[in-house]
């Protein structure tokens, strides 16, 4: 990028050696990790374990998926999609239609109303996290999807984007869309949502990945096995005392419960990059 | 920032934002002040009636040591995350910046840790760091050294700041990617001609022009060490130990969930309530100014 300024030769080998040692510390942790999720139990607890794979991988990650913990990892797995997805569409949602109403509608407590939405982002669930746990339990949602999902499905930041992104649309489409007799619900139809189609997809990666690395909620209201999402059920994996899961199989299960946002990131890396910096302004 | 054209409806508007409001009000404002409510109460021992308290629970609260301590352990570990995740990343994008060819391929192998969640970075450094089995603690015991991170409150520190700083290095990279690839090349060679060598250039043009990058991060790491590390303080050492990683995230789950404290965890709320809200007035001050820069 700037050919000019750079000297060729030693200094280009030392710019790739250090990056490829930093991307050799970064990764180090997962392969360890996928390393461990191919040998067996007794290759891991006597030191030093092995640094390349072995041949037990589809042993620990079928015993992981149809076993796993106090339920099997396809079951986490399957209620942590549900969690994720439930989280981001319904951000999704509640947001494309508050900010429509906040733009779009001159109406007596709107400024209020915004401010009130604004003011949930100096509110991270950790900070409120037993008074939360008390209105959901109070409600009778523990154990639930619902529970698991609608808690977490306000959101200042979404509400924040698609204000700004409709701030920039110009108002001639919405003086042609009314001249041609649309209302404000074909309008928001037919040209709001395919104008912001960009940035829901861009949001939409941002916040599944929010969505499925959710940790304490779930922790505190999913007592029930089957209803832990795979982040944290993990946790109850973990060897306390009287060891029941054997490391290669919590590895196995480490690896999986990485692979769907892992994914998302390297899949949908242009939209990935574009979600991250607008959800920061 | 208004809109000329809107539309006339009635009660449309107040239908669109329904939804949003309903959420905020039963999982946001009703939770928040049903905190600031209970922290003037302590629930006498059978649970059977409250006692009003006033300030009591935050005198008690201050004049706690642990309290204290969690507040100083909250500060080493929040700048031990934040210094060690933006200095590596900054280096990382410095080198990927003057890579001319395959800078893409560096990108995308360094972006993908800010997916793991943080309890899975916590699992993974816990597996290497066991004192036991762990590859890294075997490796430090040839050179002589013992690792036990259940024992040592400094290396218990040592490991929650390593996992946690990990996971954050992809976000700071891509951010301090996109600023240095934002600074005019002209300006940069313009120095070169003048015989500047590459040092000289980083810290006098590159560093100061970096320098609305460099805050939002910094802003950014702090929130991120105070408030999205529960999973990997939860994972890695339960607060211990003697407490010598319990941030104050973690004091509030732990008091509140598992001592049961709730007028003590109530108070911790509100105190946490009232640092968010400093932190996010600084972000928006920041933020704003950015903008116009």
């Amino acid at each position: 990028m700037s050919g000019m300024v750079e000297k060729r030769g030693l200094g280009t080998w030392l710019t790739h050696g250090g990056l490829i040692f930093g991307i050799a510390v970064i990764c180090f942790p997962i392969w360890i990790a996928f390393v461990a999720s191919t040998v067996t139990q007794d290759d891991l607890v006597r030191p030093p374990m092995p640094l390349l794979p072995g041949p037990h991988l589809l042993d620990n990650y079928l015993e992981a998926l149809l076993t796993g913990g106090a339920a099997p990892v396809w079951q986490m797995l399957f209620n942590s999609l549900v969690m994720a997805l439930g989280i981001t569409i319904g951000k999704i949602i509640i947001s494309l239609l508050s900010a429509y109403a906040i733009v779009y509608f001159k109406f007596r407590f709107r400024m209020l109303f915004f401010w009130l939405i604004f003011m949930t982002l100096m509110l991270p669930v950790e900070v409120r996290i037993v008074p939360t746990y008390e209105v959901v339990a109070n409600l009778g949602l523990l154990n639930s999807y619902t529970g698991l999902i609608l808690p977490l499905i306000a959101s200042a930041t979404a509400t924040f984007l698609f204000r700004q992104l409709f701030m920039t649309i110009p108002d001639e489409l919405t003086e042609a869309a009314r001249v041609d007799g649309a209302g404000p619900i074909r309008f928001f139809i037919d040209i709001l949502l395919p104008m912001s189609r960009t940035n829901i997809a861009a949001l939409f990666v941002i916040l599944f990945i929010y969505g499925w690395n959710q940790y304490l909620w779930p922790l505190l209201i999913t007592t029930d096995p089957s209803m832990n999402t795979v982040v944290m059920g993990i946790k109850q994996m973990l060897p306390t005392g009287d060891q029941t899961v054997e490391w290669p199989v919590i590895m196995a299960t480490a690896m999986l419960a990485m692979l769907p946002p892992v994914l998302v990131v390297l899949g949908m890396q242009k939209l990935f990059v574009k979600g991250l910096v607008e959800s920061e302004k | 920032m208004e809109k000329r054209v809107v539309f006339d409806n009635r009660w449309l508007p107040y239908l669109l934002v329904a939804p949003q409001l309903l959420v905020t009000f039963v999982f946001f404002f009703w939770p928040a002040g049903q905190a600031i409510y209970q922290s003037a109460f302590i629930p006498d021992p059978f649970g059977l009636k409250t006692q009003f308290v006033g300030l009591g629970n935050f005198e008690y609260l201050f004049g706690n040591r642990y309290y204290r301590e969690s507040f100083l352990t909250t500060a080493v570990f929040s700048v031990l995350v934040t210094v060690s995740a933006m200095s590596f990343a900054l280096w990382l994008a410095v080198l990927a910046d003057r890579v001319i060819k395959g800078s893409s391929a560096y990108r995308t192998l360094l972006i993908w840790p800010y997916a793991v969640a943080p309890a899975i970075a916590g699992v993974l450094w816990l597996f290497m760091f066991n004192p036991f089995t762990g590859i890294i603690a075997w490796m430090l015991a040839q050179l002589g050294y013992t690792w036990n991170h259940t024992l040592d409150g400094g290396q218990a520190m040592a490991l929650v700041v390593a996992a946690s700083a990990w996971k954050q290095i992809s976000y700071n990279f891509l951010f301090f990617l996109a600023g240095l690839q934002a600074i005019p090349k002209s300006v940069i060679e313009a120095a070169a001609i003048d015989g500047a060598s590459f040092w000289r250039r980083f810290w006098t043009i590159v560093f100061p022009l970096l320098s609305p990058t460099t805050f939002f991060l910094l802003v950014v790491n702090i929130i991120y060490a105070f408030f999205d590390t529960f999973g990997v303080i939860h994972t890695i050492t339960k607060g211990g130990p003697e407490q010598s990683t319990t941030i104050l995230v973690y004091k509030v789950f732990s008091d509140g969930f598992v001592g049961q404290d709730l007028g003590s965890s109530a108070a911790q709320s509100v105190i946490l309530l009232g640092l968010v809200g400093v932190l996010t007035v600084v972000q928006f001050r920041f933020i704003e100014r950015r903008v116009h820069y």
